[in-house]
């Protein structure tokens, strides 16, 4: 880790001092003035992810930041500590504009109020919901028990359905004296209010009113259930707010309740395209706790599994945003085509097309079955390019997708890094930032390739960047499996149980869709103590509503399109 | 000229086009419906269209390939059937949704707890198919199946008779798996015997020393 001066705070920046911790606690009161220094004078100017944690036995919670510099390097950890019962933390998102939905998740599932936040409310859940579901004292409708595995299950078979001790109705809790005909849902209210209606009148004395439209969330071109409200003048979108958190399912309170390696299978549902960067983000997080090194054979079919599912999730994403645009079908079942060869492989391989859960800590489930390899070997030295020009042919010069795209839906450099925007979204607009190169984990430092950076950062530089990673990762690919050793590919023996020495642990990848990171918090037992994912698909939607400032309804359905977000990953 | 990209993409369209009926041609109407003919269109030189015409033809599973599990038993000379299960309760532990209920049987006459299953029950709708459970299975008792056609109007839930294949098709969904799983059991059993041998010979020897 770096260590910086930050002696002129005085007392108020302090290293944190725990066996396994790392990083600075900082003193609310001094938070903003210490982010400002870390943006504006140490080059910290992108803040990726924003954690809280409750630690009940200390009647704390603590909200983590991670930080970084978009010319690379190694993050900046920094904490803030409050009380449990006065849970204020002064908001960061004038500092860092990107922690807006994170600040917003922690006060929806921890219920620590960031003061200064124009828009603290609740987001992956539903106004109305009572309680906040990260705190270690709350418990969910069918709570069984506070750790798996549950003892109703061995030696003794108590068999029920977790509904027949929970009958509809009574499953969900509601605040004390609820009265549904007398409730008021102040979270549209509010959502609407925050969208600021306008009323404006010209020369001849016509009044205009701004018009609130939703779309979605049962809507084709959302890729799930997800709601778009828009404020509008005419056809022109003045202001756009996401809602999400209709496939909200707790992930991270699941987690918790998981075993470390029950989270394993967990990690595959949630960016679905690509579960096999869900696994090595998730894996390189958990052997940083255990400090265990990963056999160089393994390495390499880490590397060739993670590259093979960018490719096939690229190739999705185009096939899906040309959907978005209008191209119905033909481009996307073309792209969908060449992904099938790809899920063939990983079906060969893990045993299943997209919920792989192949890593294990320290290794793989198997190894590579016979004629796997060569199979690979002739997807990425044969069909795949062939295939890529042949998508580049087939569409980056339609000019109809040029017209709906060159020069719309702008986000510039200095705003993609401010919303903290990541992977393609981030690079299209000119930052070459990619983890493999910034900070290399596993292998990448080996493999000779090209950061694939694009600088318009509209519509089409985030369709076209995603070809140019497509080349890359084969360029990766036809290198890895030519260098690919025999050998074993688990360090010691598999195990199912462990105890995780304490500390914390921030595990990050380049998935496809950005920086996708686990936080994990261990207190040495066999069950993850606070296990938080910073998802791409949820972060990169902070840059959606500037983006699409200014555009017509039908340029928003692109928008998202080339954000490429799954909404698995984004409700969690 | 303006156009030019449009006309190259529909140049695309049309090659494709042409390509699954040359392809069509070419394999002269064994493109379907063979195995030969599925193999080819779900290789690196499929042209064309290649839609397999499910549930006509259906695509070979892998070896690896994992779906709900099942038990595997061994089968006795009169068609006995010896489950594997010891009732040791690992899958069960380590099963994610924790969707696996096992009872150890109890032996009828001391009513203690012996190697066996009483019951042993599923619930397939909260199976994740993740196959932790045949990873982490010492005895090579449970395994992940290759059915994936279980589709039912009502709730499925597996009990001990639902769970319970023989060894043999288990030999058959996954030949290189049992294969090595059967040899590593073999190489167990003699390591083990050999021990066995070694200490009764230390002891014959030390009691033939004694009696010197």
């Amino acid at each position: 880790m770096t260590t910086l001066d930050f002696s002129r705070f005085g007392t108020s920046v302090a290293v944190d001092e725990r066996e396994g911790y790392e990083g600075y606690l900082v003193s609310a009161d001094k938070l903003v003035e210490f982010a400002t220094a870390l943006r504006d004078e140490y080059g910290y100017d992108y803040l990726s992810s924003v954690t809280g944690v409750d630690y009940i036995a200390e009647e704390k919670f603590e909200v983590v930041y991670h930080a970084y510099k978009t010319i690379g390097g190694a993050e900046l950890v920094f904490k803030v500590q409050v009380a449990r019962d006065k849970a204020e933390v002064p908001s960061l998102i004038d500092i860092y504009p990107g922690a807006d939905f994170q600040e917003r998740e922690a006060w929806d599932l921890l219920g620590i109020k960031f003061t200064g936040h124009p828009d603290l409310r609740r987001i992956l859940l539903w106004e109305g919901f009572e309680g906040h579901p990260l705190r270690k004292d709350w418990q969910e409708a069918y709570y069984e028990e506070d750790i798996k595995p549950f003892k109703s299950r061995w030696p003794k078979a108590e068999y029920t359905r977790a509904e027949a001790q929970n009958p509809y109705g009574a499953n969900v809790k509601y605040p004390d004296q609820f009265d549904p005909e007398k409730w008021v849902p102040e979270g549209e209210d509010a959502l609407y209010g925050s969208l600021a209606k306008y009323e404006t009148t010209d020369e001849s004395g016509l009044k205009t009113d701004h018009l609130t439209v939703n779309l979605g969330p049962q809507h084709p071109s959302t890729h799930g259930v997800f709601r778009i409200a828009a404020t509008l003048d005419g056809e022109t979108i003045m202001n756009l707010k996401p809602v999400m958190g209709y496939l909200h399912r707790n992930h991270e309170k699941i987690g918790e309740r998981n075993t470390y390696l029950q989270n394993m299978p967990f990690t595959d549902r949630l960016d679905y395209l690509s579960s096999l960067s869900n696994n090595f983000g998730y894996a390189l997080a958990v052997e940083k706790l255990l400090n265990i090194e990963v056999p160089e054979r393994a390495e390499y079919i880490r590397v060739i599994m993670a590259e093979l599912t960018r490719i096939q999730n690229h190739l999705f994403a185009i096939g899906m945003f040309l959907n978005d645009l209008g191209a119905f079908f033909t481009p996307s079942l073309y792209a969908i085509e060449e992904r099938e060869l790809v899920l063939d492989i990983f079906e060969m391989v893990t045993g299943s097309r997209m919920m792989c859960n192949y890593f294990r800590f320290g290794g793989l489930a198997r190894d590579l079955p016979a004629g796997s390899l060569q199979k690979i070997k002739d997807l990425v030295f044969d069909r795949l390019p062939r295939k890529t020009d042949e998508m580049d042919r087939f569409l980056s010069e339609n000019e109809i997708l040029r017209s709906r795209t060159v020069g719309q839906g702008y986000l510039s450099t200095e705003d993609a890094i401010k919303y903290a925007s990541a992977g393609p979204v981030l690079r299209a607009s000119g930052v070459p930032y990619d983890i493999r190169r910034a900070a290399p984990y596993s292998i990448y430092d080996r493999f000779d390739f090209n950061v694939a950076v694009r600088y318009n950062g509209d519509i089409y530089d985030r369709y076209i960047i995603r070809l140019d990673e497509i080349r890359e990762s084969i360029k990766i690919l036809q290198q890895a499996v030519e260098q690919i050793p025999e050998g074993e590919i688990q360090t010691g023996k598999p195990r199912y149980q462990m105890k995780v020495p304490a500390g914390e642990a921030y595990g990050r990848v380049e998935g496809p869709k950005g920086e996708l990171g686990f936080y994990l918090v261990s207190d040495g037992k066999g069950n993850p103590y606070r296990y938080h994912v910073r998802a791409p698909s949820f972060i990169n939607l902070t840059a959606f509503g500037p983006m699409c400032k200014g555009l017509k309804i039908a340029d928003v359905v692109a928008v998202l399109g080339s954000i490429d977000i799954v909404l698995g990953e984004t409700d969690r | 000229m303006y156009g030019k990209g449009l006309l190259k993409g529909l140049g695309v369209t049309l090659k494709r086009f042409a390509d699954t009926y040359l392809d069509d041609i070419k394999w002269m109407g064994k493109r379907y419906y063979t195995a030969e003919g599925l193999a080819h269109r779900s290789s690196k030189d499929a042209k064309g269209i290649f839609t397999v015409q499910y549930p006509e033809e259906k695509l070979p599973v892998p070896e690896e390939f994992r779906y709900v599990p099942f038990l595997v038993y061994d089968e006795g000379e009169d068609g006995e059937i010896l489950n594997r299960c010891t009732a040791c309760g690992i899958c069960s532990k380590v099963c994610p949704p924790q969707c696996i209920w096992i009872e150890r049987a109890l032996d009828p006459k001391t009513q203690r707890p012996i190697q066996e299953p009483s019951q042993f029950i599923i619930d397939v709708d909260i199976c994740m198919n993740c196959g932790l459970c045949a990873e982490f299975c010492p005895f090579d008792s449970i395994k992940m199946d290759h059915d994936y056609e279980i589709a039912s109007y009502g709730r499925t839930v597996h009990h001990l008779d639902d769970l319970l294949k023989p060894a043999s098709y288990y030999d058959e969904i996954r030949p290189v798996n049992s294969t090595r799983e059967a040899a590593a059991r073999k190489e167990a059993e003699e390591a083990k015997a050999a021990k066995k041998a070694a200490r009764e010979a230390k002891a014959a020897a030390r009691a033939a020393a004694k009696t010197d």
